[in-house]
């Protein structure tokens, strides 16, 4: 992917001016920030310096208390079915099956028979390669397949905007590793705009169009690093030497922040 | 690759009698059973000794066997049933009524802050007041038949149900709101389809409890003012000093609140099956 495609992306989320007071602190200070259409954006950035504030706003679940988010052009007022959001516990509810799960985030869906979101559901399970654990309660799958599931819930209605927050970061170093590949594969399908925040540099380089990255006390954006690396991305390129400079100057940032 | 006869010799075997402990010790199922049957048989033997050899009055405590047989009688001539009728069916009245109030009551609780602020302060204080002492003021109010009793029990259950009950909705992680939100519910839905059902194994499980306090608040209830039920037949056996059916009743009633609680514990197994995880 070239930067001149970067550029010229049309914006799908855009905040601008954003701050966030929680009585004494401030979470955020006059964050802006561009998420492009289809475009993967990672934030990373040391505990407390705003991440999952920035997306409770974009998702509509908090209100800035300056500036403004909007999605499309249109002002986010509250949350809404153009944006999934994928949290760092896989939030399912205990007494549906894996595809009771997804058929549930299916039922506000208009002109969708009974037998269509059934099908939809079984779709997006595949694709997070769940066959055959369709009807498997939440507390038989390990953590990993719980997060897919939450993954193929928010895939399955089809949002233009995908939230996620370190949905990987409970999750063992393996099964982690096989969630980002998981991932690469489902976004390089379906490339829709994505906002993921995580912890783990590594896992955002190798991950995104564009890496930001945002420093403490108070909350604000630092730097934003493109990441010029080809797609379709595999595991090998993370011991290239272009993976690694990017590597070395996201930390540098973040520790010097 | 590795074989047998590469592989590091085998650990140096360990003295006899030296072998470690596990931290925590994990009973089979057979000796836990065995355990518990030996405590029960001793207790038994126990009883058994201290009446056989007079060491203390056959008058302030009968022998097992003449329990039995007093209870043996008592089923016999059909009292027994009749007063345990008696007994579960005000226990189930109140009980059930309580609960049926208490269930959209705590939840509303714990689900809007207006309702809480509303309803918890006011449940906090009355559940402190001994319901014991309702007792006189119940009979003035509505006598002593069956309405004084499932208002007694409706009292000793009732306030601290709404309590618990409001603390399960809350126990539900706000994610699962938030995920109820981003999914396009409405407050109403979310609290229906999400936060209840998320809350209900924790619902059970306070029910089940209270079922408990319901048979104490009932024996009281019945104690003090009656004309059947197991509570009256004790205080009945109490003026004609027949210990031998008080004690024997008092184990009828451990009997049936164990009963019930089994019961509990059985259907809560059933429903919330989904609960169980890779084994
Ligand atoms: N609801 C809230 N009430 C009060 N303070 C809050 C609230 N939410 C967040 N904060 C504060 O705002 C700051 C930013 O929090 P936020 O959770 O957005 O950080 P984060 O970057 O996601 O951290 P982490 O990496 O640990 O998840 C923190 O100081 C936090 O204590
Ligand atoms: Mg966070």
């Amino acid at each position: 992917m070239s930067s001149t495609e970067t550029l010229t992306r049309q914006p799908r989320v855009t905040v601008a001016g954003v701050s966030k007071q929680f009585g004494e602190v401030t979470a955020l200070t006059d964050v802006d920030l561009v998420l492009g259409d289809r475009e993967f954006v990672s934030v990373v950035g040391a505990s407390g310096c705003g991440k999952s504030t920035l997306l409770s706003i974009i998702a509509g679940l908090e209100a800035p208390t300056t500036g403004s988010a909007s999605i499309a052009g249109a002002e986010i007022l509250g949350p809404g079915r153009d944006r999934g959001v994928v949290f760092q516990q896989a939030t399912l509810l205990p007494w549906l099956s894996a595809l009771d799960n997804v058929v549930f985030a299916l039922d506000g869906e208009q002109g969708l028979s009974k037998r269509d979101r059934v099908e939809r559901a079984r779709e997006a399970l595949a694709q997070v390669g769940l066959t055959g654990f369709e009807q498997a309660y939440p507390a038989q799958l390990s953590g990993g397949m719980q997060q897919r599931v939450a993954l193929a819930r928010s895939l399955a209605y089809g949002p233009s905007v995908l939230l996620m927050d370190e949905p990987f970061g409970a999750l063992d170093a393996l099964t982690r590793r096989t969630m980002q590949e998981l991932l690469t594969q489902v976004w390089e399908r379906n490339r829709m705009t994505v906002m993921l925040i995580t912890h783990d540099i590594e896992e955002a380089v190798f991950l995104s169009d564009r890496v930001v990255a945002m420093t403490p006390r108070p909350g604000k954006v630092a730097a934003e690093y493109a990441i010029e690396l080809p797609r379709p991305r595999t595991p090998d390129v993370i011991g290239n030497d272009a993976f690694r400079e990017y590597y070395r100057d996201i930390l540098d940032l973040i520790h010097r922040g | 690759m590795t074989t047998q006869t590469s592989a590091p010799a085998a650990p140096a075997r360990r003295t006899a009698g030296a072998r470690r402990k596990p931290v925590l010790t994990v009973l089979t199922r057979r000796q836990y059973i065995t355990t518990a049957v030996i405590a029960f048989v001793t207790f038994l033997v126990l009883w058994t000794a201290v009446t056989a050899t007079g060491l203390v009055q056959p008058l302030f405590l009968p022998s097992p066997a003449s329990v039995v047989e007093k209870l043996v009688e008592q089923a016999g001539n059909g009292q027994l049933w009749s007063d345990a009728a008696v007994s579960t069916y005000r226990v189930m009245v109140g009980y059930l009524l309580a609960s049926a109030l208490a269930i959209p009551i705590g939840v509303l609780c714990g689900a809007v802050p207006r309702i809480e602020a509303a309803i918890e302060p006011i449940m906090d204080f009355i559940r402190y007041m001994p319901v014991v002492a309702f007792v006189p003021l119940t009979v003035l109010w509505v006598g002593i038949d069956d309405p004084q009793k499932f208002l007694i029990i409706f009292l000793g259950t009732f306030f601290q149900q709404v309590l618990m009950f409001a603390d399960a909705v809350r126990r539900v992680p706000l994610a699962y709101r938030n995920l109820g939100a981003t999914l396009g519910l409405n407050r109403v839905q979310i609290l229906v389809r999400i936060v209840f059902p998320s809350a209900l194994p924790q619902i059970w499980d306070s029910l089940r409890i209270t079922l408990g306090w319901a048979w104490t608040w009932l024996v009281v209830a019945e104690l003090v003012a009656a004309t059947e039920g197991m509570g009256y037949r004790i205080t009945q056996a109490q003026r004609f000093l027949e210990t031998d059916l008080i004690i024997g009743y008092v184990i009828v009633l451990g009997l049936l609140g164990l009963v019930f609680d089994q019961i509990m514990r059985a259907l809560g197994r059933q429903f919330f099956r989904y609960l169980k995880g890779r084994s």
